[in-house]
């Protein structure tokens, strides 16, 4: 039964692992047919390079960002949308929109909106938003973590709607017969009930993080300068723009490891029975 | 994180469906081919939007019915483009014909043995060769090689600008000398109009700054020693005065403001010099075209205006030089079958038709054909396409441009430090010392 899924899985995740591996080896310019060995020469440029830290930099802190803004929001968001009743559902159909616009698609809005000359600012005259949104260094990365978080909120919604409804309503009978509030009943059962939701939810925030691309390439193409350059971006810089195989090889190894690391790191976090089942919330 | 990319990839699909709709982005199959899809016909890639691509289609249409081979195109946007080769050549699916601008990026694709050398071939058909222009074949040769076929127009970088804007800002003549435009900046800042737009964005645009104030001040032997790998060449006293005056002008409020968000693809920076936002812009002579296509009655009203980049006082460089592109080069892929590339051969002696020239005369453009100036009278836009005739051949020397010129991994690393050094990231120095250390590379 497992076999399709294994064949599958091996073709286009494991042996292009290894390929990556490889070229992380060679000196290849993306060009050429022959791929020249070159041993630890692309590692040693890439890890002695200053350009490789400040990826690393942007890559967490876009990461931490985007997390503290989803997190509360989603929780919120979920929350509220888990109570069934006729309004809540239509509104849950209008917060999941944003999921459903590619990344490439949502950039190309937010850059037309946000463009100091064209854009909503100059169009409505609002002073306010007329900055130079994404000329700007910490503008931009401001820019990046709202719309990744503008994207990404309606999928953890829903991640913690789920998570909500599986809250046993025997635990909100028994509070409210003690007397809690809205609020305590927020902090006392639902926050703590929903804490593999959570692992689980920035577990994916966290490693898809890493995996940003398309958003940054075309709202900022990594810059301006470099201040948006995330590991993904100076992946692509190095491989595509500049020809550089093998460093970027070496930057999507680096990538692969530290998406390994942070979700073992996430789970160690969340302590060792947050893969069990969690029904009933026993 | 599997959900995810999978949730993300339909609904990418979705979206990307939408915007083949608008036309905006993304490559679109517009093959012409009729009968059945064989594999003799060979494929054809170039840049996508105006002013080209109905042009280069009408040649491949053109050429489809003469029943010499089948030509099939694909185009694309042109940042997408440069990538999308560069992965096709190494993975082994290039097209059969490479569109590109020759220099660099085509010494690149000789040295990993991805193109033709199509030396002999111009031999034996003397006629194709003699009737361009000569300097069209420098971005085409390598090693004394051509690999390349020069097609379509040549394309100086010039200075555009608004003429009525110059009129609302009281500012009666364009700048002769870099003292004069330093001069007249606050007198469009004062009237809330960016005396230059840029898109910064695309890197390129900010790089021809440096094209011709290095030229300017010091010569074309100032690039031309970097570009032949003399150490610490980025450090000429030259250099560091372009450097310093580029930064002086940014400092200066010269360019429009957030023109570090603005990309070329999009011809917004073309939109703020037609909308009156911007005074100026240094840009390729293929504005005009954009312009004439988007900017409404903006050149039928004589708004538009150009001359050629001022001299720098003092400088030693002949203000008659320019750079930018002397013609477009197309290539023949190597792993391209017999047929295709017979196909292709057929395809480059029809080249530059009157039909095409005149397309491209249309359009504000100037072919790189001998004599094409005789053909310019009749075209409403004369005196543009006179002005860019004499810039294009009456310079001192016609450079091509730097990204052009130098392999794909210096380029990169020029263009990463252009795009710092015009946030006032790096200082001149900081500048020159990055670029000395991948000379050569």
């Amino acid at each position: 039964m497992a076999w399709p899924a294994l064949v599958a899985f091996s073709i286009f995740g494991i042996i292009p692992l290894f390929g990556v591996l490889y070229l992380s080896f060679t000196s290849w310019n993306g060009l050429s047919q022959n791929v020249p060995f070159a041993g630890l020469e692309s590692w040693k440029s890439v890890l002695s390079d200053p350009g490789l830290p400040h990826a690393l930099w942007v890559t967490f802190l876009i990461m931490a960002l985007s997390w503290l803004a989803q997190t509360p929001i989603s929780i919120l968001l979920g929350v509220f949308i888990a109570k069934h009743s006729r309004y809540r559902s239509v509104l849950a159909v209008l917060f999941f929109v944003p999921l459903l616009l590619s990344q490439a698609a949502i950039a190309i809005t937010y850059k037309m909106l946000l463009d100091p000359n064209f854009g909503l600012g100059a169009g409505l005259g609002l002073e306010f938003l007329q900055q130079d949104w994404l000329g700007d260094s910490t503008l931009a990365v401001g820019v990046v973590i709202f719309v990744v978080s503008w994207q990404w909120i309606p999928f953890h919604s829903l991640i913690y709607q789920g998570g909500v409804r599986q809250i046993p309503a025997s635990m909100y009978e028994a509070a409210e017969i003690d007397g809690a509030g809205r609020v305590r009943k927020f902090f006392s059962i639902t926050l703590p009930q929903l804490k593999y939701t959570i692992i689980t939810s920035s577990t994916l925030m966290v490693v898809g993080s890493l995996t940003f691309f398309d958003l940054i390439w075309v709202l900022t193409a990594g810059g301006p300068g470099d201040a948006t350059r995330a590991l993904a971006v100076d992946m692509y810089q190095r491989g595509f723009k500049a020809t550089l195989m093998g460093p970027a090889s070496v930057i999507a190894v680096i990538l692969v490891l530290l998406g390994l690391g942070l979700a073992l790191l996430v789970r160690r976090l969340g302590g060792r029975d947050a893969a069990e089942s969690q029904l009933e919330g026993a | 994180m599997k959900r995810r990319n999978f949730l993300s990839l339909t609904a990418g699909a979705a979206a990307a469906t939408g915007l083949a709709a608008c036309g905006s982005s993304g490559p679109s199959d517009t093959s012409s081919n009729t009968g059945s899809g064989s594999a003799d016909a060979a494929s054809y890639w170039f840049l996508s939007g105006p002013p080209g691509e109905p042009i280069r289609q009408g040649a491949v249409d053109r050429f489809n019915k003469l029943g010499q081979g089948q030509i099939k195109v694909t185009t694309f946007q042109n940042d997408t483009y440069k990538d999308k080769l560069k992965t096709a050549l190494g993975a082994g699916q290039a097209p059969s014909i490479i569109w590109g601008w020759g220099g660099g990026g085509l010494k690149s694709y000789v040295e990993a043995g991805q193109v033709d050398d199509l030396t002999d071939w111009f031999s034996q058909n003397a006629a194709v060769k003699d009737r361009l222009f000569k300097a069209s074949f420098g971005p085409a040769t390598v090693d004394g090689k051509i690999y390349a076929m020069p097609a379509e127009t040549v394309q100086p970088i010039i200075m555009l600008y608004n003429k009525e804007v110059f009129e609302k800002a009281g500012v009666s003549a364009p700048p002769q000398t870099w003292g004069e435009l330093m001069a007249m900046l606050p007198k469009f800042n004062d009237k809330g109009i960016a005396p230059f737009s840029l898109a910064g964005q695309s890197r390129w645009t900010n790089m021809m700054w440096l094209e011709f104030l290095f030229d300017r001040i010091g010569g074309p032997e100032v690039f031309g020693n970097a570009y032949n790998g003399q150490k610490d060449a980025w450090s000429n006293p030259a250099a560091i005065e372009g450097l310093t005056k580029i930064q002086d002008l940014i400092k200066a409020n010269g360019f429009v403001k957030g023109f570090a968000s603005v990309t070329a693809d999009s011809n917004a920076d073309q939109a703020l010099l037609y909308r009156g936002k911007a005074a100026m812009e240094l840009h390729g002579s293929w504005s005009y075209g954009i312009i004439k296509a988007d900017g409404g009655n903006f050149i039928k009203d004589g708004k538009l205006g150009f001359f050629n980049f001022p001299a720098v006082e003092g400088g030693k460089g002949d203000p008659t030089n320019t750079v930018g592109n002397a013609g477009q080069y197309l290539s023949i892929y190597s792993k391209a079958s017999d047929k295709q590339k017979e196909a292709a051969k057929n395809f480059f002696k029809t080249l530059l038709d009157d039909t095409e020239q005149q397309g491209w005369i249309e359009t504000g453009g100037v072919p790189i054909v001998q004599g094409s100036n005789s053909k310019l009278a009749s075209s409403p836009d004369k005196d543009f396409l006179n002005f860019i005739y004499d810039v294009a051949s009456k310079a001192g020397n016609f450079a091509q441009s730097w990204d052009q010129a130098l392999s794909p991994t210096a380029a990169e690393t020029l263009l990463e430090n252009i795009a710092k050094l015009f946030q006032l990231k790096l200082t001149p120095q900081e500048f020159a010392t990055n670029m000395n250390a991948v000379i050569g590379k």
